[in-house]
């Protein structure tokens, strides 16, 4: 009786977004006549960062300062629509809405600029700092705040852009049945270290190294929480989660949350996560998206190192220590 | 039905519970502060942790006259005015929170941890959060603020 070492190595391809229906999302953007931005999304932030990344998106595109723009998700009944925040998708599908909006918004704004100032709105530019300025003489500008209030007040224009994104339509061929179902994919590929006691059949996860290809990494900060977080998902499913009964019988199982298992603050190893960038040509600003597939190497990876240390193969999660000892009784003959 | 008084994050308040009348209730709907979070409402989950005379507790589990007369110190309590608590601003620079659930619970058993032991060794952090839950972040983020806003506070009192 022994604990066993083992590494195992796991990579994946990960679609973002679906292609039913084109997958749409769509986006509101318009100024108040403070000069301040307000973009208008049903697509949802459950702690994923959504408000955070098209705030950045939409102050990226229209060319003013971050303070100066606010994400309003509060109502999907009322909002623009959006198909939902799953299938990693927000931040592709909104975040192109978002820039499409942001983008005709800005062209009123400098419109209504460029009457003000009497110039072409080609020569116009945002300086970034709440400012429009004729490009090349700085000293000729205006504030945004200003630009909004005579829009408003006196040329009686709304300052704002409608942004859509759908996906293009990709048809089934009918001699092979292939379609395109998604247009881009993420990758990634993971190491798991795992030790295996193999007298209790437990797993402990020793540590997760990765490497992500997610396109552009618009927050890299959010980025890194949620593969951090994913990855303890990872484990989870891989270990631990599981609606099915304990030994023996199903009066056993999970009645509540307390007793459906998820690993704990002490279940947690070290995670290493290095983010390679590699734009993607329909992302927004080159981002693809990392919801979903932060969650899933984990889980083959460590199959792939429970077999490296005790010479079993796992095909069934959670990979619970019962489990572990009756593939070593079969391995064994017993 | 009966009166409770209680001092609330530095402040004398009183209320009538109902007999049976837990301390989240008492906190959440007649007091109005909402920063423990009603979760699980049977103990597992950490989200309603609060401070009753400095000592953590499940506020879903406690009956809302055992408070009576003595210090509660919820979430709102760990900020003084404007400055947040070293926690605080350890959660936000170490981006421990995602959906946020779980935070005030988490903040409130790492502010008991701390004012117990001022210099704990991870291991202590990850047993005294080990009854909050958290679905986000992995928990690796949250142990790393606790123990950097330890590493802070111990740098202030030089």
């Amino acid at each position: 009786m022994a604990k066993h070492r083992g590494r195992g190595v796991a990579s994946v391809n990960y679609p973002i977004g679906m292609n039913l229906g084109g997958d749409p999302s769509q986006a509101l953007v318009h100024a108040t006549p403070t000069g301040k931005f307000v973009v208008a999304l049903s697509s949802i932030d459950l702690g994923q960062g959504m408000k955070s990344v098209t705030r950045q998106l939409a102050a990226e595109t229209l060319g003013v300062p971050i303070e100066d723009v606010f994400v309003d998700t509060a109502d999907s009944d009322t909002g623009p629509h959006c198909m939902g925040s799953f299938a990693s998708r927000g931040t592709h599908r909104a975040g192109n809405a978002v820039i499409a909006a942001a983008k005709e918004a800005k062209e009123v704004l400098l419109e209504v600029a460029a009457e003000e100032l009497e110039v072409d709105p080609k020569d116009l530019e945002l300086d970034g700092r709440g400012k429009v300025q004729v490009k090349g003489a700085p000293s000729r500008a205006i504030s945004v705040r200003e630009v909004a209030q005579r829009a408003h007040f006196k040329r009686g224009r709304s300052i704002s852009g409608r942004g859509m994104f759908l996906v293009p339509p990709s048809d089934v061929d009918p001699e092979t049945g292939e379609m395109n179902p998604v247009t881009t994919y993420a990758h990634a590929c993971m190491v798991a270290e795992v030790e295996v006691d193999d007298e209790t059949g437990e797993v402990t996860v020793l540590s997760l190294k990765a490497a992500y290809e997610i396109g552009r990494a618009l927050n890299v900060k959010l980025v890194e929480q949620q593969l951090v977080g994913g990855a303890w998902m990872g484990i989870s499913h891989a270990l631990y989660e599981t609606a099915e009964p304990y030994y023996p019988d199903r009066a056993h199982g999970p009645t509540d949350f307390n007793e459906y298992l998820m690993p704990g603050p002490g279940d947690m190893c070290p995670v290493e996560i290095e983010i390679l960038e590699r734009p993607a040509l329909d992302g927004p600003y080159g981002a693809k998206g990392i919801g979903e597939m932060c969650a899933t190497p984990p889980i083959p990876a460590i199959a792939n190192a429970i077999f490296d240390a005790v010479g079993v193969r796992m095909t069934e999660m959670p990979f619970t220590p019962e489990k572990i000892l009756r593939a070593l009784d079969a391995k064994r003959g017993r | 039905m009966r009166a409770v008084r209680l001092e609330l994050n530095g402040v004398e308040v009183a209320a009538v519970a109902e007999g049976g009348e837990t301390l989240l209730t008492l906190l959440r709907e007649r007091l109005g502060d909402t920063s423990p979070k009603a979760g699980c409402l049977q103990g597992t989950c950490g989200a309603c942790t609060v401070l009753l005379d400095g000592e953590p507790v499940l506020a879903c589990l406690t009956l809302a006259e055992l408070a009576d007369g003595r210090r509660v110190t919820t979430v709102r309590g760990l900020a003084d005015g404007p400055r947040l608590h070293p926690l605080q601003e350890a959660f936000m620079d170490g981006f421990a929170a995602q959906c946020g659930f779980c935070t005030p619970g988490m903040l409130v058993a790492a502010k008991a941890l701390l004012d117990r032991d001022p210099n704990p060794t991870r291991e202590q952090v990850i047993e005294a959060i080990s009854g909050n839950v958290c679905r986000c972040t992995g928990y690796t983020p949250i142990v790393d603020a606790i123990l950097e806003a330890a590493r802070r506070m111990a740098g202030r009192r030089g």
